[in-house]
């Protein structure tokens, strides 16, 4: 396996969870309802997936349970924020609190246990082709199915009636509820949705990116995740991109955190000098990376103040009361 | 069976002052059925929680001692989120705040006089406010979340904080510890009773902090731009208040608000910086916060809640061995109830129960309301 390769695959690995959990968010937000708890909800994914992989040796039931973890845990926002109509920031924030609360109580028991994998797919013939066969063919089952939800939700919203729908109950609540559109069922089932895609994300966390349960192990995809959908304007196929575009970042300061200067000895002139530019950097300020791109593309998406306004879902976080 | 909300034509009083203990009881409730799965005596449990702690002088004192950064930082949080400002990250101002007040002793050893402590309180508010003003900016100037960017700061806070303490400001006579010298005397905020216990000055800060921020939100002008551009910042612009000057008013008052609590948090119960400064002081901040009811008033008794719940979690781990763990749980527990509560303030909540196949126009009659209908 070539070097490339290699690093292809590592992005692919960091960029998964970030693309469940915002493909997840999209759709939620598409309904008009800003969940913060995504952290919390793919914490208590995470959790569960590996107690329920650790307990029963099979790492698809832990999957399983990651998601379903995720969706009832998300139905703790969807009763305040949806049914007691209580403000979504703060509902979101709870849900995060207490996701990081009750995933590290549940998980005092896991802590230094070595989980099961997830393993990565293998095909004969089509996982051993030279270049793309391990890029297109042999990545873990996380990877394939974080690709066929985004392309099923791209599917669903832009191209089904029910779809439609759910975008009418973003941008206008209450002339779909004037249509007779129940509002509130559809935002819980996103809402659902949300939680399970969440979920889902903690169990690739869990499962592949590191077989191990630590405390708030997700730190701050979540909320990395929030960003991506505002970087995608609420577009699936650009949640896509934003998610990988952050996995690169991350493992590209993994990368050079890893890297001895030694071994780049090689590098032309010009290139080992900027190489040990980089490395005279401290790690920390490497680690910081992915946090500071997340402020400053949040940045330069929201200058243009015409286009955002455009693109949000007009009922964004706006709660919504049914007269009758 | 359905829940409906009916919407009060005002807010109810009694639910205005009620919400809050009923939060705190259902969160006891909730806190006493984790001891049942934990497979411990739900009694002994919340005993050791919410009562052990106060029974000994010396308890009390840590009780003030985590008080004290939890109002500082809850009252500066009022201010935003009275003015929809929704500053998540004091977690990181509080950990700039820290680094900022730290920087005087450590920079000047020899300055050793009653002007030092003064000092890094007035560069620990700096820093915080400094911080605070990145998000505030960004929201002002380029409209962007300032959820995401005030917490996204946070991380990058605990960073520098990380490599401040095993780079350049690490302490070299501490072996391989990854920590900064230890404050000398003059840099350290004085106890209040030596005799009994290792309580600050701090609590004390965040008191009359708590008072004047109180004074400012009821009493003058700027208080009310505060909360007229929070909840209509139409209704404001049209009463000539500006939102950007708010914004940043309220994240430089938050910011600030949290960097003392940090340098205070270092200076007084630490005594140096370490990589770990705080046990999500600035998150439990935000429930205190909502448990004040965003009334500072209110948020000096919530901080004390908050703080017990730390205390009772480390009694908990000694005394009944569940692991302290259950802290955050209870926290992020008692927030829900919180805000659950204060929908009963704005809304009468009923269970309608759908007539059996009844024709819809003879529902209304086969309604029954409980509760509070």
């Amino acid at each position: 396996m070539g070097m490339a390769e290699a690093i292809l695959l590592t992005i692919a690995t960091a960029a998964t969870p970030l693309l469940l959990a915002a493909i997840g968010e999209l759709v939620v937000e598409r309904s008009g309802v800003l969940n913060l708890g995504v952290e919390g909800m793919m914490l208590m994914g995470a959790v569960t997936a590996f107690g329920v992989a650790l307990m029963t040796g099979n790492a698809w039931l832990g999957v399983v349970a990651g998601a379903l973890a995720g969706l009832l845990f998300s139905l703790f926002f969807g009763v305040l924020a949806l049914t007691l109509v209580t403000n979504q920031v703060a509902t979101g924030l709870a849900l995060t609190l207490l996701g990081i609360g009750l995933s590290g109580m549940i998980g005092v028991a896991f802590v230094g246990q070595p989980g099961v994998k997830l393993e990565a797919i293998f095909i004969p013939g089509l996982t051993e082709l030279p270049l793309v066969g391990r890029l297109f063919f042999g990545q873990d089952p996380m990877f394939y199915i974080s690709i066929l939800l985004t392309a099923g939700v791209m599917w669903f919203l832009f191209r089904t009636r029910a779809g439609l729908t759910l975008r009418s109950v973003g941008d206008s609540h209450s002339s779909a509820h004037a249509l007779g559109i129940k509002v509130i069922a559809i935002r819980y089932m996103a809402v659902m949705f949300g939680g399970a895609c969440a979920g889902l994300a903690g169990a690739q966390l869990s499962l592949v990116y590191t077989t191990q349960w630590i405390e708030n192990m997700t730190a701050g995809r979540g909320w990395i995740a929030l960003a991506l959908v505002v970087f995608a304007s609420w577009r699936p196929w650009r949640v896509l991109a934003g998610a990988y575009l952050f996995g690169a970042i991350t493992i590209a300061q993994l990368h050079i955190q890893a890297t001895n200067l030694a071994d780049l000895a090689s590098l032309p002139g010009p290139l080992f000098w900027f190489a040990g530019l980089v490395k005279s950097v401290p790690s920390q300020f490497l680690s910081a990376l992915p946090y500071l791109a997340t402020v400053i593309v949040l940045v330069l998406i929201s200058r243009n103040r015409r286009l955002t306004m455009m693109n949000t879902p007009a009922s964004l976080g706006r709660p919504f009361v049914p007269d009758r | 069976m359905r829940l409906e909300l009916v919407k009060r034509p005002q807010q109810s009083a009694l639910f205005s002052a009620l919400s809050p203990f009923i939060a705190f009881g259902l969160m006891v409730v909730a806190g006493g059925v984790i001891f049942l799965i934990l497979g411990k005596d739900p009694v002994n449990g919340l005993y050791a929680y919410f009562i052990e702690p106060l029974t000994e002088v010396w308890s009390l004192h840590e009780l003030a001692i985590k008080a004290a950064p939890l109002i500082l930082i809850a009252v500066g949080l009022s201010v935003c989120f009275l003015s929809s400002n929704w500053n998540i990250g004091a977690e990181g101002q509080f950990t700039i705040g820290a680094i900022a007040g730290s920087a005087i002793p450590l920079y000047f050893p020899q300055f050793q006089n009653g002007a030092v402590l003064p000092m890094m309180l007035i560069c620990g508010a700096i820093g915080g406010a400094a911080w605070a003003a990145i998000p505030a900016i960004l929201k002002a100037r380029f409209n962007t979340n300032e959820i995401l960017t005030s917490l996204m700061l946070v991380y990058v806070a605990q960073l520098i904080l990380d490599w401040l303490v095993r780079g350049p400001w690490r302490d070299p006579a501490a072996m391989s510890f990854p920590q900064a010298p230890a404050f000398h005397s003059w840099a350290i905020v004085p106890e209040l009773m030596p005799m009994s216990g290792r309580a600050n000055w701090g609590i004390v800060l965040a008191i009359v902090a708590a008072v004047a921020v109180w004074f400012m939100l009821s009493r003058t002008l700027k208080g009310f731009e505060v909360k007229v551009i929070g909840q209509s910042p139409r209704a404001g612009r049209f009463g000539g208040f500006s939102t950007a000057r708010t914004i940043v008013f309220a994240f430089l008052v938050s910011g600030a608000l949290a960097g003392l609590a940090g340098i205070v948090e270092v200076s007084g119960a630490i005594g140096r910086l370490q990589p770990q400064i705080s046990p999500g002081y600035g998150f439990a901040a935000i429930i205190v916060a909502f448990l004040g009811r965003l009334n500072p008033l209110g948020i000096v008794a919530a901080g004390f809640v908050l703080a017990l719940s730390y205390l009772g979690g480390e009694a908990a781990q000694i005394g009944i061995g569940v692991t302290d763990k259950t802290v955050r749980a209870f926290q992020g527990m008692l927030l829900f109830f919180v805000l659950a509560c204060d929908t009963l303030i704005h809304y009468r909540v009923r269970l309608v129960r759908p007539a059996p196949a009844a024709p819809p126009a003879a529902a209304p009659v086969t309604e029954t309301a409980h509760g509070h209908g």
